[in-house]
């Protein structure tokens, strides 16, 4: 799939923007007054920014509204009105917080559910896609959680919760990149089934439907090198959990405190990169992608 | 209305037969002529003529090479539209109800009004049926010529989708599949109609009819017995100019 920037930018940010609103609405740190604001404005930046570059990528923006209809049947639309209500609801959390010093246990408990919510039904988007054998599995979820949650706690300055759940997302991304890169194969689509024609021989590309590019190819047919995505998966590795995980063992210094939060967001960012971008849509095969 | 019908009154759709289709692309063009000038957004292209042209269609031919474990390859040209599957994935993704799935005949189309061009449903789709227009935005796909088959303007012969009516092999056919008696349903049925992709669980309603069987050179060769070698074994004077040549150094 081609990795658009927008989409990269608005899940990596929101992803975490959202995981800092799941740790303050269940009160860790229970901040209140000024800091409690400074957190506030930061998981809002970051959550309100990427939902912005996320709505840079429609071709129509100005009727976005309609997309609040079809929450019986689509994911996106689920995500735009799980993402509202959670933005609503810590906002109202928020303000007890910052304006009256006081701690609604109960909104900021339902805030941190609709957060984590936004960020399962933004990775059901992908899940539910047949189409991408490597997004198609129940750790497309789990592995977008996670880097929600923990990415949040380093945020939040949840330094002990943070350590383990580094470890536990690192876990679950090694298990992402290795059962992906057979996941085509295993979907038992190629060539062969695409067309009808397996059972008559190999099937073979002869001639593309047009000698220029279209739609389908710069949408879909994008691919990595083996040897460029094993270097990005290693720097992305490092970046999100290796780096961060030691800082956590130093004793805490505030200036390397901020550089385990920037390095986890760089790793998140090249892993979200890697996510599109080694993604293999089976609209492929029809033009000779990947055939075998 | 982003859910999908339980069942639809009539399901109108194409065969298409790879047997007969000549691969002449005259499909590609009537539809994009057609889906130009009518319903909806045109089809626009970019740098039409310059060094890299790219555009919009709604029916593009493919051309595969298909090689037996023995003999000779076979060529088959493969056009590829929408195939208004009955449990389409596209439509159910759309989160704006542009996407949707006619109760009354099956046909799969977008309200471009509502398309906020989010481009998913064309995600969502294994066989590459919709494409965004980079001009206008919103995503096209096949409409199975909705403005032609119903259209009382038209003659009655034209009153079929265009790709139908302009392909010069009679490769495309169109009609109603609930019904088993129609023209489609019973070419499907004498000739092995199969669906592509039927793992993805799209249940197309377009049916593809595979190529038959070739003649094979063998059964037609009435002129190879006169063909045979007339002498193997020289004779007579070349015979013995044969022999002499081969007992000289360097003749065998
Ligand atoms: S072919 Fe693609 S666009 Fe057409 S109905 Fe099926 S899934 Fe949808
Ligand atoms: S691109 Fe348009 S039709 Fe397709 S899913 Fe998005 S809103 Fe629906
Ligand atoms: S039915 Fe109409 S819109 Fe669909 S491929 Fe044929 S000509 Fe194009």
């Amino acid at each position: 799939m081609h990795p658009a920037p927008s989409v990269i930018i608005f899940s990596t940010m929101s992803g975490i923007g959202f995981g800092l609103l799941v740790w303050l609405g269940l009160g860790h740190p229970g901040v209140t007054g000024f800091s409690a604001f400074v957190f506030f404005v930061v998981a809002y930046l970051l959550a309100v920014g990427g939902l912005i570059a996320s709505a840079t990528h429609l071709g129509h923006p100005e009727r976005a509204l309609k997309a609040f209809t079809q929450w019986r049947s689509s994911w996106l639309s689920r995500e735009g009105i799980c993402a509202v209500a959670a933005l609503i609801v810590m906002a109202i959390y928020g303000m007890g917080l910052v304006f009256f010093g006081s701690r609604w246990g109960f909104i900021g408990l339902i805030g941190a559910v609709l957060s984590l919510g936004t960020v399962f039904t933004t990775a059901m988007i992908y899940t539910q896609l047949k189409t991408v054998p490597r997004w198609n599995h129940y750790t497309t979820p789990a592995m977008f959680l996670a880097f929600c949650v923990s990415g949040g706690a380093l945020l939040a300055g949840q330094w002990s919760e943070a350590f383990w759940l580094l470890l536990l997302t690192a876990a679950l991304q090694v298990l992402v990149w290795v059962r992906g890169d057979t996941a085509l194969a295993q979907s038992g689509t190629n060539l062969a089934t695409a067309t009808g024609l397996g059972n008559m021989g190999g099937v073979r590309p002869f001639e593309a439907p047009h000698t220029g590019p279209n739609y389908l190819l710069r949408e879909f047919a994008f691919q990595i090198g083996r040897k460029h995505a094993q270097t990005l998966r290693i720097i992305a590795f490092v970046l999100a959990f290796v780096l961060p995980l030691l800082i956590i063992l130093l004793p805490f210094n505030h200036f390397l405190a901020g550089v385990a939060v920037i390095s986890h967001i760089a790793g998140v960012f090249a892993s979200r990169w890697l996510f599109f971008a080694q993604a293999e849509h089976v609209v492929g095969l029809y033009y000779g992608a990947r055939s075998v | 209305m982003t859910t999908l019908p339980t069942s639809t009154q009539k399901k109108l759709g194409l065969v298409i037969d790879l047997d007969t289709c000549v691969g002449c692309h005259a499909c590609v063009v009537s539809c994009k002529g057609w889906n130009t000038e009518n319903y909806g957004a045109p089809l626009s292209d970019q740098d039409p003529y310059g060094a890299v042209p790219s555009g919009t269609f709604l029916n593009r031919v493919h051309s595969y090479e298909v090689q037996p474990e023995q003999g000779q390859a076979a060529l088959v040209h493969f056009p590829k539209s929408c195939l208004h599957c009955e449990d389409a994935p596209c439509v159910t993704v759309c989160p704006t109800g542009a996407s949707y799935k006619r109760v009354e005949d099956g046909i799969v189309l977008v309200n471009e009004s509502d398309c906020i061009g989010c481009g998913l449903c064309a995600w969502a789709c294994p066989y590459g049926a919709r494409e965004m227009d980079a001009e206008e935005k919103v995503m096209k796909k096949c409409t199975l010529c909705v403005d032609r088959i119903y259209n009382e303007n038209l003659p009655e012969v034209d009153r079929v989708p265009a790709c139908v009516r302009t392909c010069p092999a009679g490769a495309r056919h169109f009609g109603d599949f609930a019904d088993p008696e129609s023209n489609v349903s019973i070419l499907t049925a004498e000739r092995g109609g199969m669906d592509l992709m039927p793992e993805q669980g799209t249940k197309p309603v377009n049916k593809y009819l595979p190529p038959r069987e070739r003649d094979r050179s063998e059964d037609v060769d009435i002129l190879a017995p006169f063909l045979d070698p007339v002498a193997s074994e020289p004779k007579g004077f070349m015979g013995w100019l044969d022999k002499a040549l081969s007992t000289m150094p360097g003749g065998q």
